[in-house]
């Protein structure tokens, strides 16, 4: 059953990029929506959140719409040669916009809970705004911002719905775990279909016990 | 008795009520599970058969035809199966969810090869497949797909199988590939001619491609069905002339014809 490695290896490959991609963009859209002072915020913060409680046909009808050779998006790339649709890096955008939300929101409430008199007490001291950035904010955040990292990767390794859309079923190239169960029940091939869920439930144990071991639960559960 | 008590009450009365008037509506509801090839023109079918039969109603469930036949070996309550090829149900047969005796082939197809309508790519040998200039194929997979089937069985006995198989894009049932090909995702892909002629604007046919065995369509009723009689009157009428008007409008041919 070595075969069962090929999606696992692939789907830890699809969920570490697109947590990698998420924590740099969530972070940034996190911060700056907590700053940001304006009425457009809530609508700004609703459309990013949207993917969250989207169904994921929906998010993968868009994305097939926008990145298929015909789309707006995916003919300009195709004139660069560059396919997204049926490739590992298609599934990476599918699971990354799925799972954007949970760093934002973690990345947002993290910021806003940085008291900002300590900032204030940093400025004084005559540090660059960067500095007070990298060396006050960001450590003052960090635990919310990895229970929320965590969590979305849980949600990219899971993602199934917009990957099968996007990315299809290649065995080998984008069949991930939950696309590989899928197409075992589908062909009523039970025992292929047992060992790759148990080896989906191992892994989702082991992510959640990495989870437990780096960030202790209460801030897990608060994600503040 | 409390103000909750009696809301709670009433809730339950309510609640049993109208299972119990769904359950009454269900009564004469014939479940149809049926080949994603079958989606047109089964539609057409069953409206034919209700005007012909006030009182029943057909609910469908397409999809592929393993896909089918697996839901109903787990139980799932389907009255008729019709299956895009005998390979989905023999399997069915093997596991004695069909009634044996009222198993019939009502329908023929063919396999085609399949083009983006704007495509330069017009193949006219199979061979041409295995050009490097073909960077993806679609096609449904054959552990649970007939038309999957049919095309390892045309493509082996080219001798080109392992080519284009390294090539291929899985689709879950047929019309998955057509849907494929009709985006312009991949190069080309194998549908049933009448999944080609559903998209004449989209697609194009570039052969039509001989197969190992007939694409032949069996139905038979379900083991089981609490709705025997009303099965067995509807794939009598897909049977009928009736029926196989309806069809052959769908471009099916009519089984014998294979």
């Amino acid at each position: 059953m070595e075969h069962a490695w090929v999606p696992l290896l692939l789907s830890l490959k699809v969920a570490g990029w697109a947590t990698a991609l998420n924590l740099v963009f969530g972070v940034a859209a996190g911060l700056g929506l907590a700053r940001w002072r304006s009425g457009a915020r809530d609508v700004v913060d609703s459309l990013l959140t949207l993917p969250l409680v989207m169904p994921p046909t929906v998010l993968g009808y868009y994305l097939l719409v926008l990145l298929g050779r015909r789309g707006v998006v995916g003919g300009w790339l195709d004139r660069l040669g560059i396919q997204l649709v049926f490739t590992w890096q298609g599934a990476v955008i599918a699971s990354m916009i799925v799972a954007f939300p949970l760093v934002l929101k973690s990345a947002r409430a993290a910021f806003e809970s940085v008291d900002p008199q300590l900032e204030r007490a940093a400025r004084t001291l005559g540090i660059s705004e960067t500095a007070i950035f990298f060396r006050v904010t960001l450590p003052l955040a960090t635990r919310g911002i990895l229970a929320g990292t965590l969590l979305s990767f849980a949600r990219a390794l899971g993602e199934f719905g917009a990957t099968l859309m996007i990315a299809g079923n290649l065995p080998g190239r984008t069949q991930t775990l939950s696309v590989a169960v899928y197409a075992a029940v589908q062909a009523g091939d039970d025992s292929t279909a047992n060992f790759l869920v148990l080896v989906t439930s191992a892994t989702c144990i082991v992510v959640l016990l990495l989870a437990g071991r780096l960030v202790p639960q209460h801030s897990l559960m608060t994600s503040r | 008795m409390s103000l909750s008590r009696r809301l709670l009450k009433h809730a339950l009365v309510a609640t049993l009520v109208s299972f119990a008037v769904c359950a009454q509506a269900r009564a004469d509801e014939l479940i149809v599970s049926a080949a994603a090839s079958l989606t047109n023109a089964f539609k057409a079918v069953g409206d034919a058969y209700e005007k012909a039969h006030p009182g029943t109603r057909l609910l469908f469930n397409f999809g592929a035809s393993d896909v089918l036949m697996q839901q109903i070996v787990k139980g799932a309550p389907a009255d008729v199966f019709a299956s895009a090829d005998q390979k989905a149900m023999d399997k069915a047969a093997a596991e004695k969810v069909i009634v044996p005796a009222t198993r019939k082939d009502f329908a023929a197809n063919t396999l085609v090869l399949i083009v983006p309508n704007d495509s330069r790519f017009a193949p006219t040998t199979l061979n041409e497949l295995t050009a490097a200039s073909v960077k993806r194929v679609a096609y449904g997979d054959p552990a649970s797909v007939p038309v999957g089937r049919y095309t390892q069985g045309a493509l082996q006995s080219a001798g080109i199988w392992d080519a284009v198989s390294a090539k291929g894009v899985l689709a879950s049932n047929v019309r998955q590939s057509l849907d494929y090909v009709s985006r312009g995702e991949v190069d080309a892909g194998f549908v049933f001619g009448t999944d080609a002629a559903i998209m004449p604007e989209q697609v194009k046919v570039a052969l039509t491609v001989p197969t190992q065995t007939p694409v032949t369509y069996p139905i038979a009723q379900v083991e089981g069905s609490k709705h025997a009689a009303d099965a067995q009157s509807f794939i009598a009428y897909v049977l009928s002339p009736a029926g196989q008007a309806v069809l052959a409008k769908y471009g099916f041919k009519p089984p014998s014809a294979q």
